[in-house]
C-alpha cells in the first residue's frame, strides 16, 4: 500500500516553547490512524502544520494528492451560519460547475444520513447533526486526506458513537485516508487501524501501535473485545493515565523494551 | 402583544402630559398648540402636495446619503479591518474627523457646494459614513479565525476569503451600523434643511412656518412627520436586518 501522507522529522516551535519536537510518521492510503495523546500534548499544532495552516519550524510533511480536508472540534464555528447547509457543503467546491456542485453536495449529504436537511441552516441542527454537515463537506471535496480534530469530543455520548460508526461506515464505503486526533484512548482504539501515540509536550512520538481489531466493529462488543481492552489499557499505561509522576517518555520507553526483552528471555 | 400594549398606553400618556401643557395657562397658546391641534393641521397637510413634496425631497435625499456612505464606508472599513498598516496609517486623520459635528461643516459645504441638494447630502453622507466604518472594522476584528482558516484549508485565497467569509459574517454588523447611520442622517438632512437655507425639503417647511407666519402647529407637524419618519426607517432597517441575516 502507498503512503498518503508522509510527515519527517516535523517540528513546531512558538516563541520558546516547543510544541512538536520532530515526528517522523506516515498514513498508507484507506487507513484510519488515530493519534492520541494528553490535552495540550501538541496535537492541534500537528495538525495543522499538516494541514497547511502553519507552517512548521522544521521537518516535511508530503502529501500524495492535491488537497486535503479537515474536521474541527468546533462545528459550530465550522460551518457558515449565512449558508444553508447545502452551501456549506459546497463551499470547496467552487470550482466545479454548478450542477456538478449541487450533484456532489447532495450525494455527500446522503452519505451522512443529511439529505432531508440541505434546505436548513446549520445552526438549525442539533450538534451532531452540525458535525455531520461538517463531516459531508469535507467529503464532497473528496480529500486525500481527511484530517480530523477531536471531531466528536463536543457532542453527547450517545451522539459521540452514532458518529464515530458514520465515519467508519463512511471511510469504508469511500476508501477515505483518515488521520484522527484525539485525546480519547477509546475513541482511538475503537476507530483506528493504527494508534500513534504522542505524549509530551514537546509531542513526541511513544508508539505507533497496530490495531488487532477486524475492520467490522461494533459499539458494544468490540468494546468488550479482549483485544480491544488490552489494547487500550497499553495506550493507556504509554500516556501514564492515572500515573502520579509526570512521564519521561524516553526512560519509560527504555525501561518497556528493558521489560519486553526480560519477558522474552525468561519464557525462552 | 403585552409589549405592544404597554408602548400604546405610553404614547397615550405622553400625548396626554402634551396636552394638559399645550393648554394650560403655564405655557403661551401659540408656542405649544396641544396635538389635537397638531393633528388637525397633520390631515390638513398631508393632503397638501406641496407639503408631500418636501417630505419626499428630504426622504430622498436621506435614502441618497445612505447608499453613498454606504458605498463608500463599508469598502473602506473591509480594507482598514484587513490592513492593519492601512488602519495604522489613517488612525490619525480619522480621530480627527469623527467628533467634528457635520453641523459645523456647513458654512464650509456651503462655499465649496453652494446651496443645492449637493450640500446636505454631503453633510448627512459625513455623518452617516462614521457608524458604518467603525462597524465594519469591528465585524472584522470579530471576525471567527476557525472560520478563516476553514475556508483556507478548502483552499480558499486571501481575496476570497474577504469576500466568501469576511463580508457575509461581517454583514449583521454592518446592517446594524446601517440602521445607526440612517437616523444619524435624517438629524443632519433635517438640520442642514433648516439652518442653511434650502429651499425644498422638511426642515425648510419647518424654518418657514416658523419664520413667516408663525405657525407653530405647522411647525410640530413637520417635526412630527420627522419623527415618524425615522421611527420608520429604524424599524425598516431592523426588519431587513431579521429577515436576511437571522443568524
Amino acid at each position: 500500500m502507498s503512503n498518503m501522507l508522509e510527515v519527517a522529522d516535523l517540528g513546531h516551535t512558538y516563541g520558546d516553547y516547543e510544541a512538536i519536537g520532530g515526528l517522523t510518521f506516515t498514513v498508507r492510503a484507506g487507513e484510519l490512524v488515530c493519534v492520541v495523546g494528553p490535552s495540550g500534548c501538541g496535537k492541534s499544532t500537528l495538525l495543522r502544520t499538516i494541514s497547511g495552516l502553519i507552517e512548521p519550524s522544521r521537518g516535511d510533511v508530503s502529501l500524495k494528492g492535491s488537497h486535503l480536508a479537515v474536521v474541527f472540534q468546533d462545528y459550530q464555528r465550522s460551518l457558515f451560519p449565512w449558508l444553508t447547509v447545502q452551501g456549506n457543503v459546497e463551499f470547496p467546491l467552487r470550482s466545479l460547475p454548478r450542477a456538478e456542485r449541487r450533484v456532489r453536495a447532495a450525494e455527500a449529504l446522503e452519505w451522512v444520513g443529511l439529505g432531508a436537511a440541505a434546505k436548513k441552516r446549520p445552526w438549525q441542527l442539533s450538534g451532531g447533526m452540525q458535525q455531520r454537515v461538517a463531516i459531508a463537506r469535507a467529503l464532497a471535496y473528496r480529500p486525500a486526506l481527511l484530517l480530523m480534530d477531536e471531531p466528536f469530543a463536543s457532542v453527547d455520548a450517545q451522539t459521540r458513537f452514532e458518529l464515530e460508526d458514520l465515519l467508519l461506515r463512511v471511510r469504508r464505503e469511500h476508501d477515505t485516508t483518515v488521520l484522527v486526533v484525539t485525546h480519547d484512548i477509546d475513541e482511538s482504539v475503537y476507530l483506528g487501524d493504527r494508534i500513534l501515540v504522542l505524549s509530551g509536550s514537546p509531542a513526541k512520538l511513544v508508539a505507533d501501535l497496530e490495531v488487532p481489531l477486524p475492520a467490522e466493529r461494533d459499539q458494544v462488543t468490540t468494546r468488550t473485545d479482549e483485544a480491544f481492552v488490552a489494547l487500550r489499557s497499553k495506550v493507556a499505561r504509554l500516556l501514564n493515565v492515572g500515573g502520579k509522576q509526570t512521564l519521561d517518555v524516553e526512560k519509560w520507553a527504555a525501561a518497556e523494551r528493558e521489560s519486553l526483552s526480560e519477558t522474552v528471555s525468561t519464557s525462552s | 402583544m403585552r409589549a405592544f400594549t404597554r408602548g400604546l398606553i405610553g404614547i397615550a400618556g405622553f400625548l396626554a402630559l402634551w396636552e394638559l401643557l399645550g393648554r394650560s395657562p403655564l405655557i403661551p397658546a401659540h408656542a405649544l398648540p396641544p396635538p389635537s391641534a397638531v393633528f388637525g393641521e397633520l390631515v390638513t397637510q398631508l393632503t397638501s402636495p406641496e407639503f408631500l413634496s418636501h417630505v419626499v425631497a428630504t426622504v430622498l435625499a436621506v435614502l441618497i446619503a445612505i447608499a453613498i456612505a454606504i458605498a463608500i464606508a463599508v469598502p473602506s472599513g473591509l480594507v482598514l479591518g484587513s490592513v492593519p498598516a492601512v488602519r495604522h496609517a489613517t488612525r490619525a486623520v480619522i480621530e480627527f474627523l469623527r467628533p467634528i459635528p457635520s453641523v459645523a461643516l456647513i458654512p464650509l459645504a456651503l462655499v465649496v457646494l453652494g446651496f443645492g441638494p449637493e450640500t446636505k447630502i454631503t453633510l448627512a453622507v459625513y455623518a452617516a459614513l462614521w457608524p458604518i466604518l467603525f462597524n465594519t472594522i469591528y465585524a472584522l476584528d470579530e471576525l471567527d479565525p476557525l472560520l478563516v482558516e476553514t475556508s483556507r484549508v478548502f483552499g480558499t485565497g486571501r481575496v476570497g476569503v474577504l469576500f466568501r467569509v469576511a463580508l457575509p459574517s461581517a454583514l449583521p454588523f454592518v446592517l446594524t451600523g446601517i440602521r445607526l447611520a440612517a437616523t444619524t442622517a435624517l438629524i443632519v438632512m433635517v438640520s442642514v434643511e433648516l439652518m442653511a437655507g434650502a429651499q425644498i425639503g422638511l426642515g425648510y417647511f419647518i424654518m418657514e412656518a416658523r419664520s413667516g407666519p408663525g405657525r407653530m402647529d405647522q411647525v410640530l407637524v413637520g417635526t412630527v412627520v420627522a419623527g415618524v419618519i425615522g421611527v420608520l426607517l429604524n424599524n425598516g432597517l431592523e426588519r431587513v436586518r431579521r429577515r436576511w441575516v437571522a443568524w
